[in-house]
């Protein structure tokens, strides 16, 4: 077999064992809560056959083993259980299926993210790539002072800040991203301009550093500095020479900041109240409906994983020292 | 012919730790000037914050949502407390928290980390794989799930930080360490009979320690804005304990009404963040040997 398809299939192999075990951790964390789910919802003074009851009906009782595949498979399928909202009581009727709820939500999120990369990618290369050719010039200088300072502040202190330039004094955009099922697409892009504009400058930040620091890697190896010495102009040195080398660096970066975005996207949306997977997974905290924590944390969890699988398998796809072996 | 004893500067004589101290201060960047002059106003204020705050960390001071005024600067929060008491109290309260976060956090990590790459073997495997599948999940996601299941408390939130954040620092233990014992010198170590505390304490501790300091720079400054944003999000320090992340939340709706109040505490931790980044790169820089191409 190839080596390289050989590295890949292992890399595909250890992130699915990783996804596994993660799913794991994730069932487990609710079997380790003391004194059962069922006593933390129903409160001190329930009796044991309230107690009993409320686990037959979530299905509590069966071994948790047997929960736990029934769990994920069904997970694989998308079918994610019932909603603790509306469990315990009387009635049967009220229930909701996690996977109802998280539908919607997780095209609200996968539209804002959608929108934050093509902003934020083109945008963080080309400030990368100039950076880069005009190292420590005052651009330079400008550009990563700024971006030390959005890297290191909060996310809810930048999207703030831009809350109250863009949309309280000057009525720009709309200070709040509420938008539902029935939205027409352009106001939903619209109202998603702000929360993306806030996710934008964080990872921009991250790229933009990540990039220069490749290219200007690469332009002092020794046969750009040979190029030079040919008399050939620095925007031919970069394109054509700089470049074809320069992409498996910078295409590990995309997918790394991409899965950045996963973690930014929980505080943003709280944020700008954009009914997005995030706001739902803290809603779910709060309110300790586990089955859609758990479902949330375990699409995060996997879209992380998945997203740096792909930076792996692009880095080592790209390397021409893997694919042609001596 | 004899010639005069020619009067040479006595080689003996060294620079003490206090000039040697303020010989690199001075050499220092003004970024760097100017994160240590942040952190030492912050430091300053959590340490002294009950004789600087003018009003008690709880106290009703007033009317609710006051504007700024000469009685109370930031003005006053929902219930009426004065904000900039409660600013001040934050500093205590949020960088207290973080602090003991990190210090648990490089107990666990380090002492694991550097105790699986002396002894190698079956317990640095186990180790390594865990903390690889630990770290495979976002430390917020991760945090916000497991604060769900143990309940929203003070201690759950240090406790869970510090194990999540320790697998970070396990890592780059294990990996400084082990570059460390693998050398020479360690070597003649084992081979002249030290036990394993002398070749940790004597041999690789000094030799992985500032990587170490650097590290627990940066640290800090995560595991800070983690808790902020878990404060924020309602699931981290909760009231009345003054803490900035949580002053945000409680104040936001402000912000629609074009009051700036909820960036004070906002400010409050970028600044801080940004000093301690400041600081660190500079750190780094200085250790790492490199010098500057001027």
């Amino acid at each position: 077999m190839h080596p390289v398809i050989r590295t890949v299939l292992q890399r595909l192999g250890l992130g699915l064992l990783t996804l596994l075990a993660v799913s794991v951790i994730i069932f487990s964390s609710l079997e380790l809560l003391p004194g059962g789910f069922a006593e933390a919802i129903l409160g001190q003074g329930a009796t044991p056959e309230t107690v009993a009851a409320f686990n037959h009906q979530l299905g509590l009782d069966r071994p948790a083993a047997v929960r736990y595949f029934e769990w994920l498979f069904g997970a694989m399928q998308g079918d994610f259980g019932k909603s603790f909202a509306g469990a315990g009581g009387w009635r049967s009727d009220n229930v909701r299926f996690v996977s109802d709820i998280i539908g919607p939500r997780l095209y609200n999120t996968f539209f804002l993210a959608t929108l934050t990369a093509i902003i934020a990618v083109p945008l963080a290369l080309a400030l990368g790539l100039l950076t880069a050719l005009y190292r420590n010039s005052w651009f330079d200088r400008i550009a990563n002072a700024t971006t030390l300072t959005t890297i290191a502040s909060p996310e809810f202190f930048v999207a703030y800040i831009l809350m109250f330039f863009f949309a309280v004094k000057f009525k720009i955009f709309y200070p709040l991203s509420t938008v539902n099922a029935t939205t027409p697409f352009f106001e939903h892009v619209t109202r998603a301009l702000l929360p993306a504009a806030t996710l934008t400058l964080v990872i921009v930040a991250h790229m933009m550093r990540m990039t220069r620091a490749s290219i200007i890697a690469l332009l002092s190896s020794p046969y750009i500095e040979m190029a030079k010495l040919k008399g050939l102009t620095g925007s031919q040195v970069v394109l054509r020479h700089a470049l074809p080398n320069a992409w498996a660096p910078i295409a590990t970066v995309i997918a790394f900041n991409l899965a950045y975005l996963v973690v930014g996207v929980v505080v943003v949306e709280v944020v700008f109240v954009y009914p997005g997977i995030g706001q739902l997974m803290v809603d779910s905290v709060g309110s300790r409906d586990m089955p859609v924590a758990q479902a949330c944390a375990l699409i995060f969890a996997a879209t992380y994983i998945m997203l740096n699988l792909i930076a792996d398998i692009v880095a080592i796809v790209t390397n021409p020292r893997l694919l042609h072996p001596k | 012919m004899t010639s005069e004893p020619v009067n040479i500067r006595s080689i003996r004589s060294r620079r003490t730790v206090s000039q040697n101290i303020w010989r690199t201060l001075k050499s220092a960047p003004p970024t760097a000037i100017f994160g240590m002059v942040v952190i030492a106003f912050y430091v300053f204020c959590a340490a002294f914050a009950n004789w600087i705050a003018p009003y008690g960390e709880a106290e009703i001071v007033g009317k609710a949502y006051q504007t700024s005024s000469t009685e109370h600067w930031f003005g006053t929060d929902q219930i009426g407390r004065d904000t900039l008491s409660r600013v001040i109290y934050g500093a205590r309260n949020t960088i207290g928290i973080a602090l003991l976060t990190v210090f648990i956090s490089f107990c666990i990590g380090g002492v694991l980390g550097i105790y699986a790459s002396v002894t190698r073997g079956w317990l640095d495997i186990i180790l390594s794989r865990v903390v690889d599948i630990l770290m495979s999940i976002p430390v917020l996601i991760f945090a916000l799930m497991l604060l769900a299941m143990a309940g929203k408390s003070v201690w759950n939130l240090i406790f869970i930080l510090a194990v999540l954040d320790a697998t970070r620092v396990f890592r780059l233990a294990r990996n400084t360490s082990l570059s460390v014992a693998v050398q020479d010198f360690v070597e003649a170590a084992r081979l002249r009979g030290e036990k394993l505390p002398w070749i940790v304490l004597r041999e690789i501790v000094p030799n992985i320690l500032p990587p170490l300091i650097a590290e627990f720079g940066l640290r800090f400054c995560f595991v800070f804005l983690t808790i902020s944003a878990l404060s924020f999000l309602g699931v981290g320090i909760q009231p009345p304990t003054a803490d900035w992340g949580s002053m945000v939340a409680e104040s936001k709706t402000l912000i629609t009404f074009g009051r700036p109040q909820p960036l004070i505490p906002a400010a409050a931790i970028a600044l801080l963040t940004v000093a301690g980044n400041f600081v660190v790169d500079w750190f780094l820089h200085k250790t790492s040997g490199l010098r500057d191409e001027k």
